[in-house]
């Protein structure tokens, strides 16, 4: 990856809106030479989505999250791959990561209510055959994802005009 | 006793004017502060300012921590009036790496409650009645008044947009007169953004050799280039003695609250400096010397980011100014741009004022900033791009209705 698409990253991560021409201005590049990058990164799968971080606690249409840790015997010339693949194909999995440590895969669900998760934790990520284990946990509160604190903003607190 | 206090008492309330010294009646109260209460009148919240003069980051947090841990541990004293030995070898050792200049840590640094500090002490020491300032302007507010406190005379020398604001051999002799002692030298600029290379420095030194007179650099935004390396004026040949570098950690680390500066310089005016600031203010706090520490010692990294955070900035507000039809030259640092308004017909004071009432943008008047201000209005780009965005957008409305 070369500095410019590492700039344009960096930018289009703090904010994803900027357009192509801001970003040729604020780098002093071309607008032509950035749409081109940012093009390509797209296409390449190494920007993979324009998302919108949202503080689901301040929005009535409530969510229960879970981060379970799955123990599992990993297939022969396989590994992990197929087993991650059968979990993280369900819509209700939000990140299957392989993890190193005491367990294997930590799978974090989203769903409308307690027993929405529990259930999808019994019917289907216990009942699949390798998995062996599962422990889950339901997360309370979230102060801080992806880099961005949640309940720290408190605006500007510089002086309005000032030498 | 009693009829004493009550005639005090009576005629307090009739002006308490007459008990100020005449230095603190002469002053007069900061442009910029009117400004400020004029904007801070509008209290919805809804002004977007760009007349801030401080980076919108916040102090990175290997620094905040360094000053929590070293509270944690009970350090609490004074330290040395000088400051910190530990600090004072780290700004040498800094200051040798980043700009070639060499500083002997024991007797030729002083650490201060900011930058300010440090002109203030470098006035007051060497100042005398009627001694004359010489000040490239426009400039920052303080030096003016600061020159006044100190028993100086101020005088202004003007500078244009078509010498992208940095100080002319032939703008220096012309204001050199035989009461001409000290030089304030602020590059790069508030609020122009201007800086000034080796070569534009050159004729300014065999100047000040040539008139005996001291500079007093104010380098606080040396870091804050955008091209080419910030040049020190005590690098030049011969000029180590004859200067005072002014510098700090408040643009470069965004520290502005923590108030650490520092003065270097030829180990005798650093000696009669240090005489002023320990019988006033003691030394720096403490827990901002350990930030200070930390910054340079570990900072370097993150100042490099915010460094290049404020240049893509930078180019999107030259180009926003441009697009709207204002004449806005290129700053070479800082984190202002300085565009001229003169094409609207409105004065600075009267642009600025409408500008906040019609588009709810906040910008300082040139004209506070000195001689050469006028027309102009300073624009800071230390905010968010969501904002500058915004902010240009209306000022591109309110510039639009005006023609």
């Amino acid at each position: 990856m070369n500095e410019f698409k590492l700039k344009i990253l960096d930018l289009l991560k703090e904010d994803a809106r900027l357009s192509a021409s801001t970003i040729a201005t604020m780098l002093g590049a071309d607008e032509v030479e950035v749409s081109a990058a940012i093009a390509e990164m797209e296409r390449d799968h190494v920007i993979v989505k324009y998302a919108t971080v949202v503080n689901w606690s301040k929005v009535d249409d409530e969510k229960v999250t879970a981060l379970i840790q799955v123990e599992c015997t990993p297939e022969r010339g396989r590994g992990f791959e197929s087993i991650a693949e059968r979990i993280y194909l369900y819509p209700e999995v939000k990140s299957v990561y392989l993890m190193s440590g005491a367990y294997d895969l930590q799978v974090e669900i989203e769903g409308k209510t307690l027993k929405e998760v529990a259930s999808f934790v019994s019917n289907k990520l216990s009942t699949i055959e390798s998995v062996i284990a599962t422990k889950t946990f339901f997360i309370l509160k979230k102060y801080k994802q992806d880099g961005i604190i949640f309940e720290e903003f408190e605006g500007d607190q510089r002086l309005l005009v000032s030498p | 006793m009693i009829t004493n206090q009550q005639t005090r008492g009576k005629e307090s309330t009739q002006g308490m004017n007459r008990y100020l010294s005449a230095g603190a009646r002469a002053i007069p109260p900061s442009g910029i502060r009117r400004f400020f209460d004029l904007v801070s009148a509008s209290k919805d919240g809804s002004i977007i300012s760009l007349g801030v003069g401080e980076p919108d980051f916040v102090t990175p947090w290997h620094i905040r921590d360094a000053a929590v841990y070293s509270l944690e541990k009970g350090k609490t004293q004074y330290t040395s009036n000088a400051g910190m030995l530990e600090l004072r070898e780290e700004i040498a050792s800094y200051l040798n790496k980043q700009f070639n200049l060499q500083y002997e840590p024991g007797n030729e640094v002083l650490v201060t409650i900011g930058g300010s500090e440090a002109i203030d002490l470098a006035i007051r020491a060497l100042v005398e009645p009627g001694d004359e300032v010489l000040i490239p302007e426009p400039c920052y507010v303080p030096y003016n008044p600061i020159t006044a406190l100190g028993g100086g005379v101020a005088v202004g020398i003007e500078t244009f947009a078509k010498d992208g604001f940095r100080l002319t051999e032939e703008g220096l002799r012309a204001a050199i007169t035989p009461r001409s002692k000290l030089l304030i030298l602020s590059y790069p600029s508030n609020p122009t953004g201007a800086i000034m290379s080796y070569e534009d420095m050159l004729p300014i030194a065999r100047l000040v050799e040539e008139h005996d007179l001291i500079v007093v650099s104010d380098e606080i935004y040396a870091e804050l280039t955008y091209g080419s390396k910030h040049v020190s004026f005590a690098s030049l040949p011969g000029m180590k003695d004859r200067t005072i570098l002014v510098s700090g950690f408040s643009k470069a680390f965004a520290m502005t609250g923590w108030r650490m500066g520092y003065a270097c310089g030829h180990s005798e005016l650093i000696g009669a400096m240090l005489k002023i600031h320990q019988y006033t203010v003691m030394c720096a706090p403490i827990m901002g010397q350990v930030a200070a520490l930390e910054a340079l010692k570990n900072g370097m990294e993150e100042m490099y980011r915010m460094v290049e955070s404020y240049n893509q900035r930078r180019r999107l507000v030259v180009q926003g100014f441009r697009d709207i039809g204002l004449d806005c030259h290129e700053p070479q640092g800082a984190f202002y741009v300085f565009p001229s308004i003169e094409s609207t017909g409105l004065s600075s004071e009267e642009f600025s004022m409408r500008l906040v009432r019609d588009a709810k943008v906040a910008a300082v008047p040139g004209h506070v900033f000195g001689s050469g201000g006028e027309g102009f209005i300073r624009c800071s780009y230390a905010s968010s791009v969501a904002q500058l965005t915004e902010a240009l957008e209306r000022i591109g409305q309110f510039v639009r209705q005006l023609k």
